[in-house]
C-alpha cells in the first residue's frame, strides 16, 4: 500500500459527506443523491492515477459527481424534479426558525431558482468553494459564475422579502434590474 | 518513515489549500452573517451531519480489497516469472 493511496482514500472519505450534501442538493432526494454519490465513488477510484496527490481532491469529486448527474439527466430525458424533496421532508421535523426567517420559507424560494444560479450559490455559499474554483467544477468562466451568485441572491432577497442585508449596497442596480427580469 | 514525513506534509498542504479557500470567500453577501448565508449552511450542514451512510463505506471498503487482492496477485506473479 502506498501512501499516495492511502491518502487519497482518506481525503475522499473526508470529503463525502459534503459529497453527498451537494448530491442532495442536486437531486433533491436522498435515495438518488446516494446512487448519485456511489457512482462518483467509482468513477474516482477507477480515475485515481490521473488524480495528482496534493492538487483539490474535492473539487475533483465535485466535479465528477455534477458530470455524472447531468450525463444521467440527459440520458434520461430530464425528469421533473420533485419539490417535495428531502430537504423540505427534513425541515418539517426540524422547523428551527434561523434569524428571522423559516427555514421551509428559505428551501421553497431555494426551489425556485434556476438550476445554474441554485447550484452557483450552494458551492459558493455552503460548500465552501472560492469562485475560480466553483466556475471550474461547472466548466464555465468566474465571471459567470459571479453573475450566477449575485442573480441568485437578488432574487432570493427578493423572494424573501429581506431588506437592509449587509453588503445590499453594491449590488443594489443589478438587483433591481434582475428581479425585475427574472419574476415568473 | 520516509512515507510518514511526505503523508503528513501533504495533509499539512491541503489543510493549508482549505483555509485559503476559506479566506478567499469574497464579499459574496453569503458569508454566516447574512441571512441567505446563514440558512445556506444550515440546508446543506443538516444532510452533512447525517455522515456517510453503511453501504457506501461498505462500497469503499470492498474497492480497497479487490485493490489490494489485485496487487498481490501481481506481485506473485511477478515472483512466480523470477
Amino acid at each position: 500500500m502506498t501512501a499516495e493511496s492511502t491518502s487519497f482514500k482518506r481525503e475522499m472519505l473526508a470529503t463525502l459527506p459534503s459529497l453527498r450534501a451537494f448530491a442532495v442538493s442536486l437531486t433533491d432526494k436522498h435515495d438518488k443523491a446516494d446512487d448519485l454519490v456511489q457512482d462518483t465513488v467509482m468513477k474516482a477510484w477507477a480515475k485515481q492515477s490521473s488524480f495528482e496527490m496534493g492538487t483539490n481532491i474535492k473539487a475533483w469529486l465535485f466535479t465528477i459527481l455534477r458530470n455524472e448527474f447531468y450525463s444521467q439527466m440527459r440520458k434520461r430525458g430530464c425528469e421533473v424534479q420533485d419539490s417535495d424533496g428531502i430537504f423540505t421532508e427534513r425541515l418539517s421535523v426540524h422547523p428551527a426558525q434561523y434569524g428571522s426567517m423559516d427555514m421551509r420559507d428559505f428551501k421553497k424560494a431555494l426551489d425556485q431558482l434556476p438550476d445554474d444560479q441554485r447550484e452557483a450559490v450552494i458551492l459558493i455559499g455552503a460548500s465552501g468553494f472560492s469562485y475560480e474554483e466553483a466556475a471550474e467544477i461547472c466548466a464555465c468562466a468566474v465571471g459567470t459564475m459571479k453573475s450566477r451568485v449575485s442573480r441568485a441572491r437578488a432574487r432570493l432577497l427578493d423572494i424573501l422579502q429581506i431588506v437592509g442585508e449587509p453588503g445590499y449596497g453594491p449590488d443594489a442596480v443589478s438587483t433591481q434590474v434582475t428581479t425585475h427580469n427574472h419574476l415568473f | 518513515m520516509a512515507d510518514l514525513v511526505l503523508l503528513a506534509d501533504k495533509d499539512k498542504l491541503l489543510t493549508q489549500q482549505r483555509m485559503q479557500t476559506q479566506a478567499v470567500q469574497a464579499d459574496d453577501g453569503l458569508d454566516p452573517n447574512t441571512d441567505i448565508g446563514l440558512h445556506l449552511r444550515a440546508l446543506y450542514g443538516a444532510v452533512q451531519e447525517e455522515g456517510v451512510p453503511d453501504h457506501l463505506l461498505d462500497l469503499l471498503k470492498k474497492l480497497d480489497s479487490a485493490e489490494q487482492q489485485q496487487a498481490s496477485t501481481s506481485e506473485n506473479v511477478f515472483r512466480d516469472r523470477e
